[in-house]
């Protein structure tokens, strides 16, 4: 049995299409942002003193790594809208990333931190920096810059994901698909095509991190080593 | 003369291990006192005490003025007086040798970002490295790394300076290099407490040795003491490195 | 199943739903970890085309959504006559994912051994099979296993995405069961408790097993 491929036809939805890629560009990019805000102060949080906040954080990020994200995904949604609190479905798709990534995010940046050696506070410390001063100053940064590969790759893998938002009518380019190919009838057309617009998009992402890293670590622009 | 540095009956344990039992000694405004014994002796420990890495568990520590005993004590303004630079140079390997030098004098002390980098290159000259200003750590050799580490001190202008066996992980021929930057800031005037295994610095640039041992003053005197030991404990130490 | 109240038979369902999931994550992880045998030999070959295509594979399937590679095989198999069960469907789908990862995952473990075994090994005569069989598996599998167990995690949490082509796993009986009760924190909580049940021992031993790995360089070195 042949099949014949009619890639034709799914021309008139690229408009659509687009739309949906933006919407998931938009997602991904207010996830990650926020994300890596949560995800910081988390990581600060597992190593503070205060024992029922590192608890916290630390159940916060194992809840969320051991569960999948579809399960979060219906459970803020549905559980929100039970709960009389009904948010706009973008709104409601971009606080499911955040929740999630914040938490990845969080045992990166703390593995980040923990490669940071002792001496390295003891000698700001003997300098007279304060404990934010130093915090941002000693271990974010140099934390963020050694971990900035695994977190761009996390924030890809956010985007990728971000397709699962689709099962609450998230209208991203996998939600975009769903309608196309109920109107166009040409399934598996619309799935190859969503698939190559994915993987550009992961390109993209990558390459836009790499630039991005390339302009605010400029340790790592001059001498290309690992810090 | 008054002391800068006061230790009376310092006491420190860290878990049920009594590392300082009874430390007293001054170090009086412009002089440079080294600080031997074994390791174990207690030497480090009483040296972090001075500028509290450490809390001790009683008696009397004056430091500038400062009361470091006392738990109100104002550290960062204590830290601004105590400049500190240890053994492994822990320089900031994501900035560079001038960022190093000019974060603390920026963050710290307000130091506007126009004039840091007349401020680096000030310190650095004292240390003789003004042409190494842009590099990063990892491009340095250990004795260029820890002139930084000093210049780094110097760049607060601190009245104490601490050096806690900062020649230790360098190679044979990088120590002098160092050593030669700290005599240097010893015959300038600064007033230093040197945590060292080198006798030679010890016995040449000290005003005043002490021999520390099992957590306590030992034996106390002038570089020359080294030639001419009393205890026996530490002609033993001498005669048998460290 | 209709009623107004979480009971016993709800949870049942549940239950069975999950015996679904560590069923399509078994078969998608044995499955995945035979090609994904594969795979690793293929980045690892001397035949630079085979590099080549098991890197764009690679490539192709780590930058596309799972759920887009559920729906083209899904469909894809489906318009050119094979009708598939769901469970196959997402079985075939989880198995090319499980490939890809678990073939990068153990490239990079049969890379990290150092070269000079392979030139130790081929200073003995050993073949390159031999090599790879008697000499790397064996040394590249200890630092495999914590970040496969790992992996295994990763598996099972993406069998929930099996819901969405019908597939009756732990997640889709959720769903039916919120659709009867509407009471969403309740049952997608429980839902949660018991991917967590399952997934949290594993994530715990795979870290245990990587101190272990770790502690052992150490002393080795």
């Amino acid at each position: 049995m042949r099949y014949n491929f009619d890639f034709a036809s799914l021309q008139e939805y690229w408009p659509e299409f687009l739309r949906g890629a933006l919407m998931t560009l938009e997602m991904t990019v207010i996830a990650c942002v926020l994300g890596l805000v949560i995800g910081v102060f988390c990581a600060i949080g597992r190593r503070g003193k205060r024992k029922w906040l590192a608890t916290l954080c630390g159940a916060y990020v194992e809840i969320v790594r051991n569960t999948p994200y579809l399960i979060q995904i219906f459970f803020i949604f549905f559980g929100l809208a039970s709960a009389g609190l009904k948010l706009p479905i973008f709104a409601a798709a971009v606080l499911t990333m955040v929740f999630n990534v914040g938490a990845y995010t969080a045992e990166i940046v703390r593995a980040g931190m923990d490669t940071i050696h002792p001496g390295q506070i003891e000698a700001a410390e003997a300098l007279g920096l304060s404990t934010p001063q130093i915090y941002w100053d000693v271990i974010l940064r140099p934390s963020l810059e050694r971990v900035y590969p695994s977190l761009s790759g996390q924030f890809v893998l956010m985007m990728l994901s971000s397709s699962v938002t689709s099962q609450i009518s998230a209208e991203e380019l996998t939600g975009v698909a769903n309608s196309v190919q109920s109107e166009s009838f040409r399934s598996f057309e619309t799935f190859i095509v969503v698939a190559v617009l994915y993987f550009a998009m992961a390109m993209l992402l990558k390459f836009a991190f790499h630039l991005f890293g390339q302009a605010i670590f400029p340790r790592r622009r001059r001498l290309g080593t690992p810090l | 003369m008054s002391a800068v540095v006061k230790l009376h009956d310092i006491h420190k344990s860290f878990g049920s291990v009594e590392v300082l039992k009874g430390v007293s000694f001054e170090i009086e405004k412009g002089e440079v006192v080294a600080i031997i014994g074994r390791s174990g002796s207690g030497k480090s420990t009483a040296l972090r005490c001075i500028n509290r890495l450490e809390t001790i568990q009683s008696g009397t520590l004056e430091v500038c003025g400062h009361r470091v005993d006392d738990q109100s004590l104002d550290l960062r303004a204590l830290r601004q007086d105590v400049g500190m630079v240890f053994q492994s140079y822990n320089l900031f390997p994501h900035l560079t040798v001038e960022q190093n030098i000019t974060l603390a004098p920026r963050r710290v002390k307000g130091v506007p970002n126009r004039e840091a980098r007349a401020l680096a290159l000030e310190s650095l000259q004292r240390v003789g490295l003004a042409e190494k200003i842009d590099a990063y750590p990892e491009q340095l050799s250990g004795g260029q790394q820890q002139r930084v580490a000093i210049a780094r001190s110097l760049a607060m202008q601190p009245k104490v300076m601490l050096f806690d066996e900062v020649t230790s992980a360098l190679d044979p021929q990088l120590t002098g290099e160092v050593l030669r930057v700290m005599e240097t800031l010893a015959r300038g005037g600064m007033t230093m407490a040197v945590v060292t295994h080198e006798m030679a610095f010890a016995r040449r640039v000290a005003n005043r040795v002490i021999f520390m041992h099992q957590g306590k003053v030992w034996e106390t005197g002038p570089g020359d003491m080294l030639a001419d030991p009393k205890t026996a404990e530490l002609r033993d130490f001498i005669s048998n490195g460290l | 199943m209709m009623g107004g109240a979480f009971t016993f038979n709800h949870f049942v369902y549940l239950l069975q739903g999950m015996m679904w999931t560590v069923v399509l994550s078994a078969l998608a992880f044995v499955l995945g970890g035979v090609a994904g045998f594969g795979v690793m030999l293929m980045r690892t070959a001397r035949t630079r085309l085979l590099r080549q295509i098991s890197f764009v594979f690679v490539q192709l399937v780590q930058g596309t959504p799972l759920l887009i590679l559920l729906f083209v095989v899904y469909f894809g198999l489906g318009v050119v006559g094979i009708e598939l069960p769901p469970l196959l469907a997402a079985g075939v789908s989880l198995m090319v994912y499980s490939s890809a990862f678990l073939g990068e995952i153990w490239r990079g473990c049969v890379e990290s051994v150092p070269r000079t075994q392979w030139e130790a090994s081929e200073c003995l005569a050993l073949t390159r099979w031999q090599t790879l069989v008697d000499v790397i598996l064996p040394q590249a599998a200890r630092i495999a296993t914590p970040p496969t167990v790992g992996f295994l995690v990763q598996v099972m949490k993406s069998t929930s995405l099996a819901s969405v082509v019908g597939f009756v796993e732990l997640t889709r009986a959720a769903q039916v069961v919120n659709n009867s009760l509407f009471t969403p924190f309740l049952v997608f909580g429980i839902a949660g408790v018991l991917y967590f049940a399952l997934c949290y021992p594993l994530s715990r031993w795979s870290r245990s097993l990587e101190r272990k790995l770790n502690v052992g360089r150490r002393q080795a070195a």
